[in-house]
């Protein structure tokens, strides 16, 4: 499989001088597989730079599997190519929202109204068809199976496995690891943890042994203490989950949208220096290079 | 006679409101960027309506979850507490369950039957060493044992004035007079709606049975024994004059009479008032 971050940054696209190493697009993946089958993880507005791209190939066929549909997952949706050119076919992926619910066909439709774009979803020419998927049933795409999780954040969240000819990667979406709403003191507090405990076990077992882990690693330990619920992880809650999972590489994604490349690195160097005996490699998320698993 | 329509009745459940304080609660804390997450669970957990209303989403086949979803606790670990606050918020916009109904049945004093009985199952499943990572299925057991009754005060008032009518006046089981007037009684409109929301199945028996020891469990055994005490200490009132003998089934798990086993549990007035200082406060 061939994997390629075409957004990395967490939130709101950031672009400018501060960004143009690790870049400042909005959460989308691509992974090829061998026999190329195109998977698309996110269409934050990265999928917009892999659109044009794609436009080299036509006619494209691409599955496009949504985390959850807060902007920075969807935003670049509209202004994916593809979606307009006849004989391109793009099938949706994503979960049914527990408080609407609606279907994954909102993530599209609701940015195709008049008052917010200037084409309506009924003049797509390419045919865009909506999945809506379940957690723990896979889907088959080509060789690859693409199997969804439910994980914790503020709003309905799959994090995605995919599997394809003997390699496995596996993305969070957005995701903070749950913490325990009681105090140690409460009653309730072995109880929520028990349950803490089990579903963490079920993550971990789902992410166990892939060749390439991509985590939501928002915030460093420090910053999180003001960010706690907000739905972000850390590089350290990260690493522990790649070491729980004995995952082969470990990719930070979800930069923080205002951590400039110097920053990143910077924390990228204590990281290493932090955790001398990592058995596996940690590599910050960058837009726009080839990945061969 | 019976009158009940399954269709119509879950159609109407789906838009039935939750209880006022609750509701009030939800939009407070709702609105309120810093409310703690344990007092949202905490008010919710405090209305049958919204607790079941809740676990009905979360069990539904859509999220594929690898076993039910038994308290709203689980349901904030499974899916996340912006996900369970935005629920309630949909269920408090449904308005709000009145005071009154045609059937003069009590919803006060009903709220505090389900809270005392919740609470005491709770307390019996720790007696019985239940695993701590169970013990708030019982307690939400406890909350929902009568949901049906709540149901019958809004679908079908006028029959179900006659059955509390008569079961005051003739001292029988509520559940006997609802048949008679009905053809079906709450513990059997509690199943069938439980049954349709996908709950768990060990929640759906003990709901169908907790008037009988046809499928007797631990669960079933403590919210039946639970509510013989809230009616037996007049915890609250959920139109029920009866208190039942203690099946055959049940007497070897507690070895204890009821009111020997009521006299083991200590003081349980803080089971009150915590419940009423929630419906009141």
């Amino acid at each position: 499989m061939k994997l390629r971050f075409w957004g990395v940054r967490g939130s709101i696209a950031t672009p400018g001088p501060n960004t143009v190493k690790y870049g400042g697009n909005t959460t989308c993946i691509e992974i090829t597989t061998d026999n190329n089958d195109l998977i698309i993880l996110d269409a934050g507005t990265g999928i917009h730079p892999f659109g044009l791209e794609l436009l080299k190939k036509l006619p494209v066929t691409a599955h496009l599997f949504i985390t959850h549909t807060h902007w920075d997952h969807i935003q670049g949706l509209p202004f994916f190519s593809p979606i307009f050119i006849p004989g391109n076919e793009v099938q949706i992926y994503g979960g049914l929202d527990p408080v609407t619910n609606e279907g994954i066909e909102r993530a599209l439709g609701v940015q195709l109204q008049y008052s917010y774009f200037p084409i309506r979803e009924a003049e797509l020419n390419a045919k865009v068809e909506y999945n809506t998927i379940k957690p723990g049933e896979s889907v088959s795409i080509g060789n690859a199976k693409v199997t969804p999780i439910l994980l914790s954040h503020p709003v309905l969240n799959f994090g995605y496995r995919i599997d394809c000819d003997g390699q496995s990667i596996f993305f969070t979406g957005d995701y903070e690891p749950v913490f325990n709403i009681y105090q140690p003191e409460d009653d309730e507090y072995e109880e929520y943890q028990s349950f803490i405990d089990q579903k963490q076990h079920e993550i971990i077992m789902a992410m166990k042994n892939v060749d390439a882990l991509i985590i939501d690693s928002s915030y460093t330990a420090e910053e999180y203490l003001a960010k706690k619920g907000w739905g972000h992880g850390t590089y350290a809650s990260a690493i522990e989950l790649a070491a729980k999972a004995q995952a082969k590489k470990l990719f930070f994604t979800h930069h923080e949208p205002t951590r400039t490349d110097d920053q990143l690195e910077h924390i990228y160097a204590q990281l290493l220096k932090d955790n001398p005996n990592l058995k596996y490699e940690v590599i910050l998320a960058k837009e726009g290079v080839d990945i061969y698993l | 006679m019976p009158t009940i329509q399954n269709q119509e009745l879950i159609s109407f459940v789906e838009k039935m409101p939750a209880f006022p304080k609750s509701v009030q609660r939800v939009v407070q804390l709702t609105s309120d960027i810093n409310a703690s997450a344990k007092e949202i669970v905490r008010v919710i957990e405090s209305d049958p309506v919204m607790t079941v209303k809740i676990l009905k989403v979360i069990n539904s086949a859509f999220y594929g979850l690898p076993q039910k979803i038994t308290s709203i606790q689980r349901a904030v670990v499974h899916i996340g507490l912006n996900t369970i606050k935005n629920l309630a918020l949909s269920v408090a916009a449904m308005g709000v369950l009145q005071p009154t109904n045609k059937a003069d049945f009590d919803t006060q004093k009903f709220l505090l039957h389900s809270l005392t009985t919740a609470s005491l199952c709770r307390m019996l499943a720790e007696k019985l060493k239940v695993k701590a990572s169970e013990c708030s299925d019982f307690f939400v057991a406890g909350l929902v044992h009568d949901f049906g009754k709540i149901v019958f005060a809004e679908f079908d008032p006028v029959n179900f004035k006659l059955a509390l009518d008569k079961s005051a006046k003739e001292n029988i089981s509520l559940h006997e007079a609802e048949f008679e007037f009905m053809g079906i009684n709450h513990a059997q409109v509690g199943k069938i709606l439980a049954e349709k929301w996908e709950l768990d199945p060990v929640l759906i028996d003990a709901i169908e049975h907790h008037h009988d020891t046809l499928n007797e469990t631990m669960l079933s055994a403590c919210i039946f024994t639970a509510n013989q005490i809230s009616k037996k200490l007049q915890f609250g009132f959920a139109g029920n004059p009866v208190i039942e003998e203690t099946p055959d089934e049940i007497i070897p798990r507690f070895e204890l009479t009821l009111d020997d086993l009521i006299s083991s549990l200590g003081d349980l007035s803080p089971i009150k008032s915590e419940a009423l200082s929630f419906i009141n406060s």
